[in-house]
């Protein structure tokens, strides 16, 4: 069982996740996970495939309601309020509560509009040319798109696309980004530039990234979970948190023996 | 070389000789039906233009603009005929549209289970199956009577709207056109349908992250997503009610005017084809050869757009 | 921890920042469950649609259905005999099979050659007019088909109006869906498949004939019952054809080239025709052709739910 560390400049915790388990029907993916994320820092999941680390990641913005199956029990906490509460409106959560998909994923608009339109549902009354402007300037793409605002986001790089997701993530203005292995699907460079970002955005936002690859853990996140998999005898595989501290803790120092194992590459 | 041997080698090459030979022989049969496809319809639009030569050339393009079709004097003009033909059509498409679209959706985004989506998907099918002759006595019996009532009452209360500006009696381009927006509801529905699952499920879930809502994604996102195979949907269905014969022969009322009101019996070229050619002859049967050219024209057109709008979204 | 919070960098931001908690009476919700009940109307409008269509001809034909129906000519207006179809029935039958003849073969064998021993420019081409095809209305396949088939009949003094000129009216409709059909069916057999006959040495027409085709057939079947079914409804094209008969068709050369009788034109002559007898027949006749085109599909759904590929 992990235990919920909280460090010293964890002066205050964004979300809290209290035993949270999550079935798809009747079968239980990750069990009884405990889990604080710290303002303004970037918390890494890891772990070997199928561990639940994205699906976790789903359950703070009420993404997993889009599967049928799909159910949560136990808490998570957000500004005095169970995300899963029934009044809870999942519209409103992920307004605060963003996210980076794996694979890029602009709408096919123009750049502009891709970063517009997402504000402009969420009530934005204020200058829109300016807030398109510093979004892209904290997505670190602006140089690069401010001559070809009006061309289509499509046109752009793999790279460049998903600066530009993160652009629009940015521009709705969250509490929280949530990433999805956003690197995945990207070449070494656009991947660096990306890891370059996160540790800007971090001064304004709270990350949480999923990652298959543990040198990005240790190289953006304050704090790095991780996760494995557990299978049960009728073939079930159930995902669980085995620990969670600061990253050079768990890199250097971990305590559990799976984590000694999934670090020295033993598995995942 | 043994001679058993010589003689195997003789055979597997005669044997091989022959294969070549079918093979080269069925390619050839098979190219030869493909492109008969093509010729078939080229053959077709020279063959109707050839049967209404005699009327082209008595008519010329005046033809189009002519509002008398008078067998008696032999005069013939087409006006009449092509706007109830576009009149009607544009009825039952501003019916069939919203509703096929809203199907459409209904159908492809999670409001109802797979089970139940799958079954209504098979019952939109069936109303494409139902053919044309049915509807028209469907038509005949049911709608014609509602609508009479209905229309009785319009014209009373706003008959000075030129839409409801004369008295329903039967059969008129209203019925004509709701039997229109019910044949090709089925079109419009599969098609939408089939553009809107082709949206990558990432887009929705892009757009649901940003906290929009269900309806911001489906009409923001996916419809503008989704828009060119819509297009094209629309066009295959205004095809498809422009040639449409039977369901309108027997209720549109079969009268050559033109009248902007609803109520008002009208016509279509289709159906002064089915009206008239077997008692035709002369003359009438090139006029009315020349009035199938000119559907057949309007409909190649639609359908090529169409097939042109679907070619270019496929190459993205 | 307070429950309105405004954002991270404190600053004006453009936005109001609503609750987290739901509020159904908010705009954006309200519009959403608007929008949810005109989708479900929408839906409600063609399934109603569909019911009632089949129920009333449900109703109405029910009565008139006997086995008469199925066995006896047409009765005149007035008089004892009720009558029957039997002749209309044999009639759709014998042109649907001619237009079968014709459309299937050809169409197969097009689509193979789309499909099997073409690439780029021509394939395009061929497609794309056969999607044009598909488009010609009934009515324009009757004329060229009365262009076609019963002139030169008529020329030949062989006849005019025809069974043949109906079938290969219904040829002409049927093709194009053949063709789409048996397309898309050859696209879907794995390539795997062809790749292990030329493996082995087959030629391409041992690959095509024992190995691909068997593999497409539940699926060109499919597209084969749904052109049949669509050519049994068909009238306009045969009001250019094949006209009508009170008679029995015979299966004689000399039979099929006679004006032949068809459920479609029987419903569309029938129905309008001011005759109790003739319009009971009409909606017996309207609901064995709805039966057919109902039982056709449901079988090409099954039969496409279960394909082996």
């Amino acid at each position: 069982m992990a235990t919920n560390i909280r460090t010293a400049n964890d002066t205050d915790t964004v979300l809290r996740t209290e035993g949270l388990n999550v079935y798809y029907g009747n079968f239980l993916a990750v069990s009884n996970v405990w889990l604080d994320v710290p303002r303004n820092q970037a918390v890494a999941f890891i772990g070997p495939s199928g561990c639940g680390k994205s699906t976790i990641l789903r359950c703070y913005n009420r993404l997993n309601d889009l599967i049928e199956t799909f159910r949560a029990e136990g808490n998570v906490i957000y500004q005095g309020h169970n995300l899963y509460a029934p009044n809870v409106d999942p519209v409103e959560v992920r307004r605060r509560i963003g996210m980076v998909f794996q694979r890029p994923n602009p709408f096919p608009k123009s750049i502009y509009d891709n970063i517009a339109w997402g504000a402009k549902i969420n009530g934005f009354k204020g200058n829109m040319d300016q807030l398109v402007e510093s979004s892209l300037k904290k997505a670190a793409l602006w140089d690069e798109v401010k001559d070809k605002l009006r061309q289509n986001g499509l046109s752009l790089s793999g790279g460049q696309q998903q600066r530009l997701c993160i652009a629009r993530a940015i521009a709705v203005q969250p509490d929280v980004i949530l990433m999805d292995e956003p690197c995945s699907a990207l070449d070494p460079i656009s991947t660096l530039r990306v890891e370059e970002l996160i540790h800007q955005l971090k001064e304004q936002y709270t990350i949480i990234i999923v990652t298959h690859n543990m040198q990005q853990a240790s190289r953006v996140a304050d704090k790095t979970a991780f996760f494995n998999v557990q299978t049960s005898e009728k073939g079930g595989r159930t995902g669980y948190l085995v620990e969670y501290d600061r990253t050079e803790k768990i890199f250097q120092d971990p305590q559990q023996e799976s984590t000694k194992e999934y670090i020295s590459g033993k598995f995942g | 070389m043994s001679s058993l041997a010589q003689g195997s080698q003789a055979s597997a090459k005669s044997r091989s000789e022959v294969d070549k030979n079918l093979d080269r022989g069925f390619i050839w049969i098979t190219k030869l039906f493909a492109i008969a496809i093509a010729v078939i319809l080229v053959w077709i639009s020279i063959q109707v233009a050839l049967q209404a030569m005699p009327a082209i050339q008595q008519f010329g393009v005046g033809f189009l603009f002519e509002t008398d079709w008078n067998p008696v004097v032999n005069e013939y003009g087409v006006l009449p005929q092509v706007y109830g033909t576009l009149f009607s059509s544009l009825i039952g498409l501003l019916i069939s549209v919203p509703l096929g679209v809203g199907a459409a959706i209904l159908l492809s985004e999670d409001f109802l289970p797979g089970k139940v989506k799958i079954v209504l998907v098979f019952m939109v099918e069936l109303l494409a199956a139902i053919p044309s002759v049915v509807y028209g006595v469907w038509g005949l019996f049911v709608l014609v009577p509602l609508l009479t009532n209905v229309g009785k009452g319009l014209n009373a209360t706003l008959g000075f709207i030129p839409f409801f500006s004369t008295t329903p009696t039967g059969p008129n381009m209203l019925v004509a056109g709701i039997i229109l927006a019910i044949m090709t509801l089925p079109i419009i529905t599969a098609i939408s349908r089939d553009a809107l699952n082709s949206v990558p499920p990432s887009l929705r879930q892009a757009s649901l992250g940003l906290g929009a809502t269900r309806w911001e994604t489906i009409l923001q996102v996916l419809v503008p997503a989704a828009f060119s195979g819509i297009v094209s949907a629309v066009m295959l269905a205004l095809g498809r009610a422009m040639g449409e014969t039977m369901a309108v022969t027997m209720l549109i009322g079969n009268s050559n005017n033109i009248s902007p009101s609803l109520f008002s019996p009208a016509n279509t070229i289709s159906s002064l084809l089915a009206n008239q050619f077997a008692e035709a002859s002369g003359l009438q049967v090139g006029a009315l050869m020349y009035a199938a050219l000119v559907l057949f024209f309007l409909t190649f057109i639609v359908n090529v757009l169409a097939e042109l709008i679907v070619m270019r979204v496929k190459r993205i | 921890m307070p429950s309105n919070l405004s954002d991270s960098s404190g600053n004006s931001s453009g936005y109001t920042m609503g609750s987290l908690v739901r509020s159904p009476s908010a705009p954006r919700t309200m519009f959403n469950s608007i929008m949810t009940g005109v989708a479900f109307f929408c839906g409600a409008v063609a399934i109603f649609t569909l019911a009632a269509v089949l129920s009333y001809i449900l109703y109405r034909g029910f009565g008139s259905i006997s086995p008469r129906v199925f066995t006896e000519l047409p009765p005149l207006p007035f008089g004892p005999s009720q009558g029957g179809f039997g002749n209309a029935i044999l009639g759709t039958f014998i042109m649907v099979l001619i237009g079968a003849f014709i459309s299937i073969p050809v169409g197969v064998l097009a689509a193979i050659y789309l499909t099997e021993f073409s690439s780029g420019n021509l394939a395009r081409w061929i497609r794309f007019a056969t999607n044009i095809l598909s488009g010609v209305p009934s009515i324009i396949a009757g004329v060229f088909a009365y262009g076609v088939v019963v002139l030169t009949l008529n020329k030949l003094g062989w006849g005019s109006y025809s069974a043949v000129g109906g079938g290969f009216a219904l040829s002409i409709l049927m093709l194009p869906i053949i063709v789409r059909t048996t397309d898309e069916s050859l696209q879907l057999v794995s390539n795997d498949l062809r790749q292990a006959a030329v493996g082995v040495g087959a030629t391409k027409f041992q690959t095509v004939a024992s190995v691909v085709l068997p593999a497409a057939v539940p699926a060109i079947v499919t597209g084969a019952t749904l052109a049949v079914a669509r050519a049994a409804g068909e009238t306009a094209p045969l009001l250019f054809t094949a006209l009508f008969s009170s008679g029995w068709p015979s299966l004689t050369p000399q039979g099929l080239l006679q004006p032949t009788a068809s459920l479609a034109v029987l419903v569309y002559n029938y129905a309008i025709s001011p005759y109790e007898k003739w319009k009971s027949l009409a909606w017996a006749a309207s609901l064995v052709l709805v039966l057919m085109v109902l039982i056709a599909s449901i079988i090409a759904r099954f039969a496409t739910r279960r394909k082996a590929y």
